[in-house]
């Protein structure tokens, strides 16, 4: 599975758990302005990082924070490059 | 120090709003508004509860009950009505402020009601000392109530500077917490304006609302605060001041609120509901330079076996309710439980001696979410602890020991003890993660290793 499909994935697995009703979820999504809240963000990084062995909150540039899903996927995009190299 | 008569004595209320979600109010006619003598006798000398549902109505009643009521304690949002009952019985309260909102119908039998929007009525030329109850931000079940007066919980706050002009506060908590109150209390004493949150707003339209309103000085937790970073409205806030509290600051959210607000002045403040107000670091550095370990004005701070200690004016009094624990020891200090470590010149906070984990801000202590994993069928012990996270600070992590016995197919129970807590507990207390481990360490007392997990 590709890391955009895990993004998803998992965004769509944490948001049914939680019992938060979502929009389609797509790159230009603003997570928060959705019910997907901060617990539920907490949750989605805990488990990413579960899958990928990345942080890249953990070790980013503070100008890096993620405001769509598409920032996010790059943002674990990134990091899995950083892993790999 | 009585709140409706600061007001009146400061003057200068015309501009000045109070805003939530649903209206704006003056304030000056919500300090001078009518008076009703009948309200005024039911709540003159008496021990009050007061449990509305939002905060709008709770500043209302909080300016109008100050200086009335013998005794006035808050009870924050969203809490379980059994929790509601034990405030009421800590607190010895006489008489319930409530709304539609606040505690359900048949909810703290026995304990007679007044309406709020009645209450608003109320205050009386003579005044009394009312003592201020606070609920703790509670780990297992029922909070605790601290005692404060008016004067302690606004020692940090400096009442004789007249604030800046068009200063306007908000804080992202609500204004029956600790750190929430003290936004409240230094909008009242500048007096300058304020807008209220509301637990259940999306950021977004939260921070739409304080950008509208022009808001100055703002208050959040390194949680509140890295959601509000990753806001596409983050850019509707200009704000001349950023106050941080209630969680651990790190590098990172200071960084970041450093970029996103380089003219403002950003502030972490070491906080608590027993300890007050302990001390406030503006050099954007995470942690407190160890210069600020000794006695200052109105302040003294002490490191005992890496804990952090504080004798003020600014702490709690004591606990309220029946055989309560020590808040305050014999030499004055509040041990606050805080864990520290000297690195250089800094002192850097290391998390909670007790164990408990601060989710963004709400506590979890780790044996009330071991009991629970504990019955689940096949599990030998567990160990709950923090496990760091960038969104709210920590989340639950449990370490879980099998039954030699137990199912082989770790990936589907991992999710069934998931799936087993999550009806037992609240949102934050379920684990993010578990991890099986053959044992856990105990001490020689026979109690799990918790210090360093």
């Amino acid at each position: 599975m590709s890391l955009r499909s895990t993004v998803f994935a998992e965004i769509a697995a944490i948001a049914a758990e939680q019992e938060k009703r979502m929009p389609p979820i797509t790159d230009d999504l603003v997570m928060l302005d959705t019910e997907f809240d901060s617990l539920c963000f907490a949750l989605l990084v805990a488990r990413m990082e579960d899958l990928t062995g990345a942080d890249p909150f953990g070790e980013m540039d503070a100008s890096d924070l993620p405001v769509t899903v598409g920032d996010l996927v790059a943002l674990y995009d990134r990091a899995a490059t950083r892993l790999a190299a | 120090m009585i709140l409706r008569e600061r007001l009146l004595a400061a003057g200068g209320l015309d501009g000045l709003f109070l805003s939530d979600h649903r209206s704006e109010r003056d304030l000056a006619g919500i300090v001078s508004g009518g008076r009703d003598a009948t309200v005024t006798a039911a709540l003159t000398g008496r021990r009050v509860l007061l449990a509305v549902g939002g905060q709008m109505a709770a500043a209302r009643a909080m300016i109008a009950l100050d200086g009335l009521a013998a005794r006035l304690a808050l009870v924050p949002p969203k809490l379980a009505p059994e929790h509601i009952a034990r405030i009421a019985s800590d607190a010895e309260a006489e008489i319930c402020v409530t709304d539609a909102e606040g505690v359900p119908p048949g909810a703290l039998p026995g304990l007679p009601r007044i309406d709020a929007e009645d209450v608003f009525r109320a205050g009386s030329a003579s005044s009394r000392e009312t003592e201020w109850a606070l609920a703790t931000s509670g780990t297992t079940g029922a909070p605790k109530l601290v005692a404060h007066t008016l004067e302690g919980l606004a020692g940090g706050i400096n009442t004789a500077a007249t604030p800046e002009a068009g200063t306007v506060w908000s804080t992202f908590y609500d204004i029956r917490r600790y750190g929430g109150l003290q936004v409240f209390l230094r909008a009242m004493l500048g007096p300058s304006s304020l807008v209220l949150s509301e637990a259940s707003e999306p950021v977004r339209d939260y921070l739409i609302r304080v950008g509208e309103r022009h808001v100055t000085h703002i208050l959040g937790t390194p949680s509140h605060w890295r959601l509000a970073l990753m806001s596409a409205a983050l850019d509707r806030l200009n704000p001349r001041y950023v106050r941080l509290s209630g969680e651990i600051a790190d590098q990172t959210v200071l960084d970041a609120l450093r970029i996103a607000f380089p003219q403002a002045r950003i502030a972490h403040a070491y906080a608590s509901t027993e300890g007050g107000v302990g001390f406030t670091v503006e050099d954007g550095q995470e942690g407190f330079p160890a210069t600020l370990i000794g006695s200052r004005s109105g302040i003294e701070i002490t490191v005992r076996d890496d804990s952090l200690f504080v004798r003020s004016s600014r702490t709690g009094r004591r606990y309220l309710g029946e055989a309560p624990e020590t808040l305050i020891a014999a030499d004055g200090f509040i041990d606050t439980g805080d864990l520290v470590e000297r690195r250089g010149e800094r002192y850097h906070f290391l998390g909670r001696r007790s164990g408990v984990i601060n989710v963004g801000g709400a506590k979890v202590q780790p044996e009330e979410v071991e009991t629970v994993i504990n019955v689940f069928p096949g599990v030998s012990m567990s160990r709950v602890r923090a496990r760091p996270n960038p969104i709210l600070g920590a989340v639950v992590e449990a370490e879980v020991v099998l039954c030699a016995e137990a199912d082989a197919d770790l990936a589907a129970l991992k999710k069934a003890i998931i799936a087993h807590c999550r009806p037992r507990l609240a949102g934050h207390k379920v684990p993010a993660s578990v991890k099986f481990v053959d044992a856990l360490p105990i001490t020689a007392g026979g109690k799990l290793v918790r210090r360093g997990a």
